[in-house]
């Protein structure tokens, strides 16, 4: 019993006096850290997700407190609310940045973009782009083996299995851009979010001549520009045989929608407008025009085409 | 029997398809496609222009700087575009189109049958016709030849070693070669020892071409040249150039940035070497290259002389055509080759052999977890950690792939070959050491820019 007793008197003395050592040798060469980092840090989303450019949340909370200009220094997860909120902390100025949410630029879904061989290689994009074209006649579409998916943290992206293409749930993208680095062939943007999701973009990335895109995927952009002649806003710019929508100067008129010959301009979240009837008078217009800046190879396929669309619907 | 000193593994060789088919010559295409960039370092630049006339064997891309390689027409007729066309991977590459009239050759090119041995030009010259010639390696590397035989300042060649093992499965250009043209190969290989200033030249051939190994004894002693040929052990990869060193001299190289010549040793290819002599002592640029077309369910395997430029859709139409069912048509040979989805690309430089399996052999296994049973360790000839290697690549972590040594990786194969699991090993491992290479380079055009 002795021997029991002594035993718990030991120990417990002995940690105690371990204890009081302790605190003092805390106490002595402890770090002063600014207590705003623990609290902004809180107040970060907590994914370390690295759409911030830094290594994580924490990295993220420690350079918003040290640096004075925080104006490059944005959270998408976070959102703009919350940026007030720590910059109202820190008594310093919220950037402002618009929402942005990842756009899948690629419309060769497998009935517009016929698959020309078997990939049964490792089951990465990455790979299977060093390795070679891909299943499809197109170099510069969706390859779909999701890379993008696996680098994603908020399930916000999914490979759809009947189209083969990745697509993103906007309500669920926070736009931390893991999936634009992640994507070997860049299809992926960080686009303006409109309210309801709404959103109008060039579903291509093809810089293919217009003849040898139309080969491979009835969905690309040919480059004919007949969207950027269209736009009364100067948002649409043609480079490389490719059509581009600058997405801060898009104000959703939706007027190129209807004048996409293969379809690649998408529009999302809204009813498209109501198809005019062509006038004979305005026809001869634009195809006059037309061939001077086009080639009459790729012009062509364009009209062909056209004609498919309309017989589809 | 020598051989090289770990790894390595020893896939059923299948060389009875078309080892025994003596080379035919294939009739001459009507149009050719010439890539620019069918060789290591910059792509040539071209020389000719649409419409213009050519000859067979005048230069019609230059080489760009030091690390490239003049370009030849293979057939003489009409510049038809010089334009960026669909390659074997289904990527667009410049090339240049010819449209075939006639065959008219350049005068200075000597195109007798007679063997000439004796050449009276030094190193120099013959280093620069060699470079004029736009020889490069023909095993599949396509490393421009004249590169590797400008030694560099502080080092100095012992060994030449010429590789006559073509371990690749199936493949099967290398021996005919050694069997029909060996004369004009061991001149080539004299001709290789004086650009050098060697004394010792052996060929490497592996040990199941007994007939190539006695037919090259045979020569050697009748026509009393001073070369030596070694048997090799069967196994994969002895052919490769860091293996095959190892197997013949003993010295390992060490990892890159170190290259063959650090330790004394210049390797270059069988077929190589023919064509080596033929630009030497003939004028003849390379412009034509045998080429075996093979596979289990093919009619007709073979061994075809082919000008460059060739659609290898000539080629399978000589051999039989394609296998009906899915085919997988491979440029190369099942452990390196290349799986192409155009067969209408052309042959190049580097293109020893296509390979066409069909059925379940067009087929990967189904892939399973790794249980880490380090049978791709042991496999590995370089002592590498493939298993480790492609989590790395997976994760993205470069640094510590760089610290792996990813960079020593000659992406044999051996190990996905040994893999239980049906892991795809080689894919992950190229992309990790592509990019992980791309980093270096970028690393070390940071640091020149300091500079």
């Amino acid at each position: 019993m002795t021997v029991l007793l002594f035993t718990i008197l030991t120990l417990s003395v002995l940690g105690i006096l371990s204890a009081i050592i302790l605190y003092f040798v805390a106490q002595k060469f402890k770090v002063e850290e600014d207590p705003r980092i623990d609290e902004l840090e809180k107040m970060l989303p907590g994914a370390n997700c690295g759409g911030c450019g830094l290594t994580g949340c924490r990295a993220m909370a420690e350079a918003m407190v040290k640096q004075d200009d925080i104006s490059a220094l944005y959270c998408p997860v976070a959102g703009a609310e919350c940026m007030k909120k720590m910059a109202a902390l820190l008594g310093k100025v919220a950037p402002e940045k618009e929402p942005t949410v990842a756009t899948v630029r690629c419309g060769g879904v497998c009935s517009k973009r016929p698959r020309t061989n078997t990939y049964n290689g490792a089951k990465s994009c990455a790979v299977a782009s060093t390795v070679y074209i891909g299943e499809t006649g197109c170099a510069y579409g969706c390859l779909g083996y999701g890379d993008c998916v696996e680098a994603c943290k908020f399930d916000a992206i999914k490979v759809n299995p009947e189209t083969g293409i990745a697509e993103v749930d906007p309500d669920k993208c926070t736009a931390c851009g893991a999936c634009v680095t992640a994507c070997p062939k860049k299809i992926i943007e960080l686009r303006k979010k409109w309210p309801k999701n709404r959103a109008v973009y060039v579903s291509c990335v093809s810089k293919d001549k217009g003849a040898v895109t139309m080969k491979a995927c009835k969905a690309g952009c040919i480059g004919c520009g007949k969207c950027a002649k269209v736009c009364a806003f100067d948002a649409i710019t043609v480079e490389n045989g490719l059509a581009y929508i600058d997405s801060n100067k898009c104000k959703l008129c939706r007027k190129c929608v209807n004048e996409c010959p293969t379809g690649a301009i998408v529009l999302k979240g809204m009813d498209p407008l109501p198809k005019e009837p062509k006038t004979p008078a305005a026809k001869p217009a634009t195809p006059a025009a037309a061939p001077a800046a086009k080639p009459a190879a790729e012009a062509k396929p364009a009209v062909e085409n056209k004609e498919n669309i309309n017989e589809q619907k | 029997m020598k051989t090289f000193p770990i790894g390595g593994v020893h896939p059923s060789d299948n060389k009875k398809w078309s080892n025994t088919k003596a080379i035919e010559v294939l009739e001459l295409p009507d149009v050719v496609n010439i890539p620019l960039g069918q060789h290591i370092g910059a792509p040539a630049t071209a020389k000719v222009a649409k419409g213009d006339k050519v000859l067979t064997g005048q230069l019609i891309a230059e080489a760009t700087g030091f690390m490239s390689a003049n370009i030849h027409s293979p057939i003489s007729g009409t510049v038809t575009a010089v334009d960026m066309q669909v390659n074997g991977q289904g990527l667009r590459q410049m090339m240049i189109t010819i449209k075939r009239e006639g065959d008219e050759w350049m005068p200075e090119i000597d195109r007798s049958a007679e063997i000439k041995r004796e050449c009276d030009l030094d190193s120099a010259a013959i280093i620069a016709k060699i470079k004029d010639a736009g020889i490069v390696g023909m095993g599949g590397a396509t490393f421009p030849t004249h590169v590797k035989l400008s030694i560099p300042n502080g080092c100095k060649a012992e060994y030449l070693i010429i590789n006559g093992v073509e371990c690749e499965p199936y493949l099967t250009s290398d021996h005919r070669t050694m069997l029909e043209r060996g004369k004009e190969l061991l001149v080539g290989v004299e001709i290789l020892k004086k650009a050098l200033g060697v004394e010792k030249a052996v060929i490497g051939v592996e040990n199941n071409k007994p007939d190539a190994i006695a037919n090259l004894n045979k020569i050697i002693k009748e026509e009393k040249f001073v070369v030596s040929v070694a048997p090799l052990k069967v196994q994969y990869p002895q052919g490769g150039e860091k293996q095959l060193i190892a197997a013949i001299t003993g010295r390992e190289v060490p990892p890159p940035p170190a290259l063959p010549i650090h330790v004394g040793a210049v390797v270059c290819n069988a077929s190589t070497a023919v064509a080596v002599y033929e630009a030497v002592q003939k004028n003849k640029p390379l412009i034509e290259r045998v080429v075996t077309i093979t596979g289990k369910e093919l009619k007709e395997p073979r061994n075809l002389l082919t000008r460059m430029g060739t659609p290898i859709s000539k080629l399978i139409e000589m051999a039989g055509g394609l296998p009906e069912g899915d085919v997988k048509v491979v440029n190369g040979g099942p452990m390196m080759g290349r799986p192409m989805v155009n067969i209408d690309s052309p042959v190049t430089k580097g293109c020893s052999g296509v390979t066409i399996y069909s059925g379940k052999e067009a087929q990967r296994v189904n892939v399973e977890s790794c249980i880490k049973c380090a049978k791709c360790v042991s496999a590995c000839p370089m002592g590498l950690e493939p298993y480790l290697i492609i989590r790395l690549t997976q994760k993205h972590m470069w640094e510590e792939l760089e610290a792996e040594y990813i960079t020593n990786c000659i992406e044999c194969g051996c190990c996905q070959y040994s893999c239980p699991a049906g892991l795809s090993l080689l894919d992950y491992v190229r992309l990790g050491k592509q990019t992980v290479m791309g980093i270096i380079r970028a690393r070390a055009a940071a640091d020149a820019a300091k500079k």
